[in-house]
């Protein structure tokens, strides 16, 4: 079912086009993460017939595809080798491309554990503002020549380039797991969690949902089999990770605004109105509220966090304080000068 | 030496008055050392690479963060360029000091501020070493997962901008990996914070662009370093093979197996002969190559992976698999790795430690192509390897006081540089290109991406006046000195001047 095709000329001319006749560019993969980010008023420039897979060796644990390839093809390939992305993307859709999965940045339960996917970028090909065709950083593990362009593309949201090709760092996936659930209070939960961080066990991913604890346990047969005799709790299907993942556990059934809170992992409960479910051993939680974005960024903030809201929203990302848009716009104005890819996406300024 | 900033291919430097600015300074700060007379500057005219010297205009040694703004704030009004330097262990050059520039030297801001357990970081002023983070995280079992070898001694805002990795980086990561937040001055003396204490930040990854970016960006005035909890066990194993292919394949053999060792290391015979004189660790001096492998993690999954690896080993074609019967055989076992630089130091009176990464698959093609270019300039090449992850350490054996011979350790160090880029490799894993890459840069890198960086450079500091020089060539040099790197076997007599 692959349908490898190299589409880069034509991803050219349209960028060209763009910068001759001043034209933005709405850079779309397979749409499924529309529903973050500000509105862009621009062209489509639609990236998933550049796709396919150009290398993959189990043995390297690298990867590269060109950014339309859908996620589901890179995972299946992974899949046979018995290997996986790490930081278990959010698909959020049938047709999400790794383009996109880079571009958003976002990453799953294992996220505080192994890292998030800008951890695992390793290099890029872009197609910059000034039109041109390049390539940063590489398909080795260590790199340090020259500026870290392509892990800053991570979670740029195609403000800075067109990504055309990515390559990642990937790992066997671990030989055993088994999932629990243990009755906790919000409190107790969070301070177990910040006891068995600083304990070799095996946790791989660890969400709350205000009644119960659940936990992924990963590793070889005998850490994952004594870290269940000691945790105790009732065994939990392992599917509830990909549901969280996706958004799709009840939590998220609602039509209430969605916001993402990114706090230190032991923060407390947050003292909002709504519904919270917490997620990466605490580090990420779910709101559902209504309450203005002030005063959500507000309670935010003073733990020494940041919010994103779901859906539309003129200022869904935290607004970023001077000197930090500041450097951000003239990054922008670098990398971007005429500004065509995806003005506006992330803050009105940038 | 061509090393050195050259003004007709690196671009003009500003003209500082030394006079006025260290009376402006010392005005300001009335309390801030500065050192300024010949004799106190010597010391710090180079860094850990020490083949290349230049005593710089002024050295300002802060103890407050404050002085480094007021410092920065002069500096930049002044249009004096600024290096700056941690404890001064880089390799590459990075705070090679400009004759008319000031050294800033972090050192002394070496305060570990705040261990919190609970939430697994550390929050450290730049001046503070590499170790001491881990041994002030011991007694909660926790620790600071990058080591570079020079650990003992170097400084973290040092790795911040170096992005340092040490021989743990497959499993546990590089610097960049480990980071949370860093607050940084700007070029014209303003606080910023990159990163948060949360695991992202708004905007964009900004904490991911100024790692590594060997002082061109901003000076790191303090960083948050995520902790992990320590290892329960380490097991160690000594492989060894009649050839150096079958080691490479080895590696490759475990990784398929599923396991990630958190140190993976291979020496090819030189070093190992080098390294048993030198410490006695019990390496098998008849081995075509040896590989060290480490299994670390809960108790029952090393015991279980030490059972597979070695299976894996003997497999793989190894004459011998050792496990170090106890923590002292470990560390015996690990102090031969760590002291291969130092123990090829004695068998030759000077040598140059190179630090390409290539695809693993490539290793047998690329130690070849070492070996042939060995032969080619005549001078011995020592092959220490992060087998991992792809890093290279070839050691190149020399003596300085030879006439041509540092010339020809450094074209041959090019051309093994050169090597690494051609099979899709870099010029540089985790040293830093500072000076002593600069001309690579051109290989690894064309005009196009070489012009990118700098509008990199221009975002943060358009004045360009931190650590000019480093990290990014101009395309001037590279027109210069790239092409010479282009012709492979073409490269002219390496004893003629090269401007």
């Amino acid at each position: 079912m692959r349908q490898d095709h190299d589409d880069s000329t034509s991803m050219m001319e349209q960028v060209s086009y763009a910068l001759n006749k001043r034209v933005p560019l709405r850079i779309q993969g397979g749409n499924t993460k529309a529903n973050i980010g500000r509105k862009v008023v621009g062209e489509i420039l639609n990236t998933r017939s550049h796709r396919g897979i150009i290398s993959y060796d189990p043995t390297e644990l690298v990867l590269t595809a060109r950014a339309g390839t859908p996620l589901t093809e890179i995972e299946a390939v992974l899949e046979a080798e018995n290997q996986m992305l790490p930081f278990e993307p959010p698909h959020l859709g049938q047709s999400a491309t790794l383009g996109g999965m880079v571009a958003s940045g976002f990453s799953g339960p294992r996220r505080p554990w192994a890292g998030s996917v800008r951890d695992y970028v390793l290099g890029t090909r872009i197609i910059t503002g000034h039109g041109k065709l390049l390539r940063f950083g590489g398909e080795v593990m260590k790199n340090v020549a020259g500026y870290d362009l392509s892990r800053l593309m991570a979670g740029s949201f195609g403000c800075l380039g067109l990504l055309t090709e990515i390559s990642l760092k990937v790992l066997p996936k671990p030989r055993q797991c088994a999932s629990v659930k243990l009755e906790l209070d919000t409190h107790q939960a969070l301070a177990k969690l910040a006891a068995w961080g600083q304990q070799p066990i095996p946790i791989s991913a660890a969400s709350h949902d205000g009644k119960f604890l659940h936990l992924r346990l990963e590793g070889g047969e005998g850490s994952v089999k004594s870290a269940c005799d000691r945790l105790g709790g009732e065994a939990l299907d392992g599917s509830y990770w990909s549901k969280l993942r996706e958004r799709q556990l009840p939590f998220f059934d609602t039509s209430e605004p969605l916001w993402r809170i990114s706090v230190p992992n032991n923060s407390a409960v947050l003292n909002l109105p709504g519904k919270q479910l917490l997620d990466w051993g605490g580090a990420q939680r779910w709101l559902l509220t209504d309450e203005p974005a002030e005063v959500v960024r507000l309670a935010v903030t003073a733990l020494g966090g940041h919010a994103t809201r779901f859906g539309t929203h003129e200022s869904p990302f935290q607004p970023l304080p001077e000197p930090l848009l500041r450097y951000h716009q003239r990054l922008k104005l670098q990398l971007d000068p005429q500004r065509i890819f995806n003005p506006g996406r992330m803050y009105a300024e940038v | 030496m061509n090393i050195l900033y050259d003004e007709r291919v690196d671009g003009a430097l500003p003209r500082p008055d030394k006079a006025k600015l260290l009376a402006q300074l010392s005005d300001a700060m009335p309390s801030l050392e500065i050192l300024h007379t010949l004799e106190d500057l010597r010391p710090y005219e180079c860094d850990g690479l020490s083949a290349y010297r230049v005593v710089p205009l002024l050295v300002v040694l802060p103890d407050q963060i404050d002085q480094v703004q007021t410092i920065l704030k002069l500096c930049h009004s002044n249009n004096v360029p600024v290096v700056a330097r941690g404890a001064g262990t880089g390799l590459s050059g990075g705070a090679l000091p400009l004759e008319q520039g000031v050294l800033l030297v972090m050192a002394r801001f070496n305060r570990i501020i705040e261990v919190n357990a609970d939430s697994r970081y550390a929050r450290v002023q730049p001046g503070v070493r590499n170790l001491a983070i881990s041994q002030a995280a011991a007694p909660h079992g926790l620790y600071y997962a990058p080591d570079p070898s020079s650990q003992i001694a170097c400084s973290i805002g040092g790795n911040v901008a170096e992005n340092a990795g040490g021989v743990h980086c497959l499993k546990y990561g590089l610097t960049v990996h480990n980071l949370l937040r860093v607050d940084i001055l700007t070029a014209d003396g303003e606080f910023m914070t990159l990163g948060s204490d949360a695991l992202d930040c708004p905007g964009f990854d900004l904490l991911a662009l100024f790692t590594g970016s060997e002082g061109m960006l901003g000076v790191v005035t303090e960083v948050t370093v995520k902790l992990l909890p320590k290892p329960q066990v380490a097991r160690v194993m000594l492989a060894s093979f009649d050839s150096v292919e079958m080691a490479g394949r080895a590696v490759g053999d475990i990784i398929s197996a599923g396991i990630i060792p958190g140190g993976l290391e291979m020496m090819d015979n030189l070093s190992i002969r080098a390294t048993e004189d030198f410490i006695h660790a019990g390496y098998p001096i008849d081995a075509a190559a040896m590989l060290l492998c480490e299994l670390d993690g809960v108790e029952a999954d090393v015991h279980e992976d030490c059972e597979r690896v070695e299976q894996v080993l003997k497999l793989a074609g190894a004459t011998s698999v050792r496990l170090a019967r106890d923590e002292a055989e470990r560390a015996r076992f690990w102090a031969g790795r760590k002291n291969a630089f130092p123990a090829v130091g004695r068998i030759s009176p000077d040598y140059y430690c190179m630090d390409g990464t290539i695809p693993r698959r490539e290793l047998p093609k690329v130690l070849k192509g070492i070996d042939e270019l060995s032969n080619e300039f005549g001078l011995r090449v020592a092959n220490v390897f992060h087998a991992g992850d792809g890093n290279m350490h070839p050691l190149i054996l020399f003596d300085a006081n030879q006439p041509g011979e540092l010339n020809r350790a450094e074209a041959l160090g090019a051309k093994i540089l050169e090597l690494c880029v051609d099979v899709g490799g870099s010029i540089t894993g985790e040293h830093g290109v500072g000076r002593e890459k600069i001309n690579q840069m051109c290989a690894q890198f064309n005009s196009d991406e070489i012009t990118l960086f700098h509008a990199i450079k221009k975002a943060f500091d358009p004045n360009g006046l931190l650590n000019p020089g480093k990290n990014i060539p101009t395309l001037n040099r590279c027109a210069e000195f790239g092409s010479m790197h282009i012709h492979r076997g073409n490269l002219p007599f390496p004893e003629l001047e090269r401007f």
